[in-house]
């Protein structure tokens, strides 16, 4: 084991001093955040009365999100969330959901 | 920053490192090894399924719980005041077996070993770990309130603050509770766990009086200077709903208990109930306490927010009401469940060689009912800050509701049922 502890060394080091904010995982990461509500995967609770955002259209997510940041789509709580994430956050959010079936 | 980023990773890596090597650098291998959970709640049950989710079974979870089943402490204040039943707030471990390959284990675990990677359970065996999370919620100092102390003391003045058998027990004190009598709750002071849970409850209990008991009161005896969350919504509703039921009282720490009498003892007052409802203050689950990693105040433990790994101790994250918290981070069911998302990433990144997401977001939302249908909320998101090295809430962002409504009575519902999807099922 001894012989690849150098070898990985490097390879971490490498990894350390390019990869920052390229987590692979960054969207699903995100998107789990919001499956508290809205469901593991965006796989609402059926008759929980949430929107289940698995397989959405991205642009529609993202028309969605942008609507309640601005106050264009009357909210109890979205309109406060989504104020709380950075509109890269929001598209890397869209698309993890869109993609999912 | 860029240095001390660099040994923190290739402290974290280095367990795994070697294996990864084999698979290049590039993204890393497949993660693989052996987790073991400490406690079934709202961060244990999530860490444990995504885990076995995200590493599409390849990573190995135990999860150690004392109890039978999962009974969710968000909701139980609905059975307190009558209108939900414990059925509605229990659910088997059945589904983290069956679907998603987690070991279940019903025992307690009394001593964790970390230089050897290894826990011991009290019904006598050990189990090694490649890493551990701790989920172990929170322990009551029952120092602090003397007179309740023993066994006994405990059965008869009850907290609840755990759902369970005294969740059934103070509904039943209620329920045997002559009309014109006076339950009394006492709150410990902040950081507690669920910090808008004993307002809820007085709520629920004065909708109860209400309804069937009108001649009674409800006193909360607060050891804070004010009411800790949703000042405004609470107040409000107090008085448009319960006057002259609910009377509130600030700086009214409870120092002891007289068993005999149900009375609270103040600093300079004594306060006799006909129900007595006192919430210990807590510190972080008693396991936390031997397993020898670092505390803040002695009572909570300090970990690093970009992998919830304890700040002392390599190989243990610790998660939910244990920790001490980021900045304006509550005590939360649903905290604790994205605290365990944040360490199931991170664990997994580390089981296959790379450094945890350097900017983990979690984020908060917690309804509390004021009565069997309406009910209020906070939220709040944290992002995590590298110059203060925790997350930190967003600005402009978060907020609690414009008033009491039954459409977030609802939303609370489904809330707990999309939840409870998300870590059991």
């Amino acid at each position: 084991m001894k012989l690849f502890v150098p070898l990985a060394t490097a390879c971490l080091l490498a990894t350390a001093g390019t990869a920052h904010a390229a987590d692979p995982h960054l969207a699903r990461n995100l998107a789990a955040t919001c499956a508290n509500c809205h469901g593991t995967n965006g796989h609402a609770v059926k008759g929980s009365g949430m929107d289940a955002l698995a397989g959405m259209e991205k642009a529609k997510i993202l028309q969605k999100l942008a609507d309640y940041k601005s106050g264009d789509k009357p909210a109890s709580i979205m309109h406060q969330i989504a104020k709380g994430y950075t509109e890269a956050q929001l598209d890397l959010i869209a698309g993890y959901f869109a993609a999912q079936k | 920053m860029m240095l001390m980023k660099r040994r923190d990773f290739l402290k974290a890596g280095a367990a795994a490192g070697a294996m990864a090597s084999l698979y290049g650098c590039a993204g890393g291998g497949k993660a693989s090894g052996h987790v073991v959970v400490v406690g079934g709640g709202y961060g244990g049950a999530t860490v444990a399924k995504y885990l076995r989710m995200w590493s599409e079974g390849g990573v190995q979870v135990t999860l150690i719980e004392r109890n039978p089943t999962f009974i969710s402490c968000p909701i139980s204040n609905l059975v307190i005041g009558g209108t939900k039943t414990m059925e509605d707030i229990t659910i088997s471990y059945e589904g983290l077996r069956s679907k998603w390959g987690v070991r279940v284990i019903q025992d307690d675990v009394v001593a964790v070993d970390a230089a050897r990677k290894t826990v011991s359970l009290k019904g006598g065996s050990a189990l090694s770990y490649d890493r551990l999370v701790l989920s172990p919620g929170v322990d009551f100092m029952w120092d602090e309130i003397p007179g309740l102390k023993s066994a006994d003391a405990q059965s008869k003045i009850l907290h609840a603050w755990k759902a369970g058998p005294q969740t059934v027990a103070l509904r039943q004190q209620l329920e045997s509770m002559k009309d014109g009598g006076v339950y009394a709750i006492s709150i410990p002071k902040a950081p507690y766990r669920c910090p808008p849970g004993p307002y809820e409850r007085a709520c629920l209990v004065a909708n109860y009086f209400k309804q069937s008991k009108p001649k009674s009161k409800v006193i909360i005896l607060d050891a804070n200077e004010d009411v800790m969350s949703k000042k405004g919504l609470f107040t409000k509703a107090w008085s448009d709903l319960y006057k002259g039921i609910i009377e509130y009282r600030n700086n009214s720490e409870v120092k002891d208990v007289e068993v005999a009498t149900n009375t609270a003892v103040l600093e300079f007052d004594k306060f006799k109930a006909d129900v007595l409802n006192v919430i210990p203050p807590h510190r972080a689950g008693d396991i936390a306490h031997k397993s020898g990693i670092k505390l803040v105040n002695n009572r909570w433990v300090d970990i690093n927010w970009q992998s919830m790994e304890s700040t002392s101790t390599p190989g243990i994250h610790v998660l939910g009401d244990a920790i001490f918290p980021a900045p304006t981070m509550p005590k939360s069911g649903h905290m604790a469940n994205q605290h365990g998302k944040l360490a199931a990433a991170a664990i997994l990144n580390l089981l296959s060689g790379q450094a945890p997401n350097p900017e983990p977001v979690v984020m908060n939302t917690c309804y509390s009912f004021v009565d069997g249908k309406n009910a209020i909320h906070v939220a709040s998101v944290h992002q995590y800050d590298a110059a203060t090295k925790t997350v930190q809430p967003v600005k402009g962002a978060g907020g609690v509701s414009v008033a009491r409504n039954e459409l977030e009575g609802k939303a609370a519902l489904g809330w707990a049922k999309n939840i409870w999807a998300d870590m059991l099922t």
